[in-house]
């Protein structure tokens, strides 16, 4: 009634292609995906149906809960280190660094490889790790090894290391964030009153940048959860993850239901994960802010 | 004596440890570089290695990989097919992204925020997730993979980056102005093109550059959304499938010689950004 009707044409006009676009591709695919989740494989072809085999097949069958788990591994052990190693370098970045241009040429330094293909940043690992690959070869030219190693590439470690390598940009921008935004009174003030360096860390830094850890945690597990790239160029036959399992049902297999009711749950755990650091941040805003 | 002694030990220690924390310092940081930029260096170095094989050490230098893409039907086709989608991605999700930023910005309506989750949910969602629910619904309506069904499933999955970073701008905008520019009788369209439009632009261009940049690199979408026809990603993916060569490692440099001018571009306008507001 308070808004008058040609304003509201207005409004429909800036409104309408965004949310028809949000129904149409992504409201309508998500649902369509749901309900395929309940369908029957009847090979080559699948039919409508509600029941809950996929599921169940899901929980039963071991193989399903292996590649489960074992993603969750990869996930976790690689935003670990990538936590490990961005918290020294953006605290480096935030505290110890005077000049603001070598600050942002350092910070700049973690990102700018975000621009360089994914595809080829997870294939010049491929070439390092090989059997005949360069670092093979070079521990075999300064006499470390007598013949080339397979230790290095087709594994979980492999992937581990290629994936830390590919996503940690996502890792140091949240913790830097947030350690750039301690005040530096508090740090002052903490060692006025006598406290050491490392126990000024511990009880000041640290526990202010927890938010700035758990969102590029979250980040970095969540698109680590979904890869399915990097288990294919550097991962092992033990290296299978989610992304590979939902990929061949949609592909060779060709399970569609199967895949649609792994790729809920995968669409279920990245949620909750997503939703969980949520009300951690929040919590910490409050807490802090 | 004794205690001025002791006390120049004790600084002269306290140098020296002061000293040891920077220069170890100064060490991790350079390995935290390394393992950042020695892969790209090999990744580039080794595109000039006389050898097919990528072994160490190096053996002499050649242009031959570069000439071998020169020549490269497939890859050169690739690479129009990734500029085509590229360029039509990202003009659809600006379409798109733009007006849905300012709506999540201005307007009010029933559902908003379940629109607002919808939109912003594939900046955390497994691409392969966007692949596989518009692959079926192409599969049910009919619609033919291809080129063009990659072009709309890039789109919806970059609309969340758009949205994001216009919305952030637009909040950072005093609604004042907005308000200014109907007090003196423009018309919606008028303050949208003239006020809004100018004052986000850089959010704008910015958003585009990275929208153009993912597409152009992006594979889980586009794996399900393709046809016979093959963007540069993928192109590379399938040669990867067939065994490691130095031909990957030029285009690879090429890509990288790319990104790095795109990025300069895009520190030139975040810089042109912050100049005059502050």
């Amino acid at each position: 009634m308070s808004v008058p009707l040609s304003l509201r044409l207005k409004r429909a006009v800036v409104l309408s292609p965004p949310l028809l676009w949000t129904l149409v591709f992504m409201f309508i695919p998500y649902t369509i995906l749901f309900v395929y989740s309940f369908w029957i494989q009847k090979y080559p072809t699948f039919e409508p149906a509600f029941q809950f085999g996929n599921y169940v097949q899901l929980a039963t069958d071991p193989q399903y809960l292996r590649v489960i788990l074992r993603t969750i591994k990869i996930a976790f052990f690689v935003s670990l280190g990538a936590a490990l190693i961005a918290y020294p370098y953006a605290y480096f970045l935030a505290f110890k660094v005077k000049r603001p241009g070598v600050r942002l040429a350092l910070y700049m330094a973690v990102v700018a490889p975000l621009w360089v293909s994914y595809l080829l940043r997870a294939y010049t690992w491929k070439t390092i790790l090989g059997t005949t690959g360069i670092l093979n070869s070079f521990l075999m030219s300064i006499g470390l090894l007598s013949e080339p190693s397979s230790v290095f590439l087709y594994n979980q470690t492999a992937m581990i290391v290629t994936l830390i390598y590919v996503f940690i940009p996502f890792m140091v921008m949240p913790i830097y964030a947030v350690l750039e935004k301690i005040p530096k009174s508090l740090k002052e003030a903490s060692s006025d009153l006598g406290v050491g360096r490392l126990q000024t860390f511990f009880l000041v830094t640290l526990p202010l940048s927890i938010p700035g850890i758990v969102a590029g945690f979250t980040m970095t597990f969540c698109l680590t959860f979904g890869d399915f790239i990097a288990p294919f160029l550097v991962g092992g036959p033990d290296g299978l993850m989610i992304a590979n399992v939902i990929a061949s049902q949609f592909g060779a297999s060709l399970n569609w239901p199967l895949g649609s009711a792994l790729a809920l749950v995968m669409l279920v755990i990245v949620l909750t994960i997503i939703s969980i650091s949520d009300r951690f941040e929040r919590f910490g805003q409050g807490k802090f802010a | 004596m004794t205690m001025a002694s002791s006390n120049t030990d004790r600084r002269s220690r306290q140098v020296s440890l002061a000293a040891a924390e920077r220069w170890s310092w100064l060490f991790g940081i350079t390995l935290i570089l390394g393992f950042l930029y020695l892969p790209i260096g090999v990744l580039v170095a080794y595109s000039f290695n006389a050898s097919r094989s990528l072994t160490w050490p190096m053996s002499g230098l050649t242009f031959e990989w570069y000439l071998k893409l020169a020549s490269n039907d497939q890859l050169i086709q690739a690479f129009y097919n990734s500029v085509y989608v590229a360029v039509c991605a990202t003009a659809l999700t600006l379409m798109i992204g733009v007006p849905a930023a300012i709506t999540l910005d201005r307007i009010d309506f029933p559902g908003k925020g379940l629109f607002r989750k919808l939109i912003l949910l594939p900046i955390a969602l497994p691409g392969i997730i966007t692949g596989i629910s518009m692959l079926i619904l192409f599969r049910a309506i009919g619609f033919n993979l291809s080129l063009e069904a990659v072009i709309v499933g890039h789109a919806t999955a970059l609309l969340a980056v758009v949205v994001t970073q216009v919305f952030a701008r637009l909040q950072r905008l005093p609604q004042s102005l907005q308000e200014a520019s109907a007090d003196l009788g423009a018309s919606g369209f008028q303050t949208f093109f003239l006020v809004t439009l100018p004052n986000i632009r850089t959010a704008v261009i910015g958003a585009g550059m990275l929208a153009f940049t993912l597409s152009f690199d992006e594979i889980p979408v586009t794996f399900f959304l393709t046809g016979r026809d093959n963007t540069l990603p993928m192109y590379i993916w399938s040669t990867m499938r067939r065994g490691i060569t130095p031909e990957i490692n030029a285009i690879g440099t090429l890509i990288v010689v790319v990104s790095i001018v795109l990025i300069f571009m895009s520190v030139l306008l975040l810089r042109e950004k912050s100049g005059p507001k502050e």
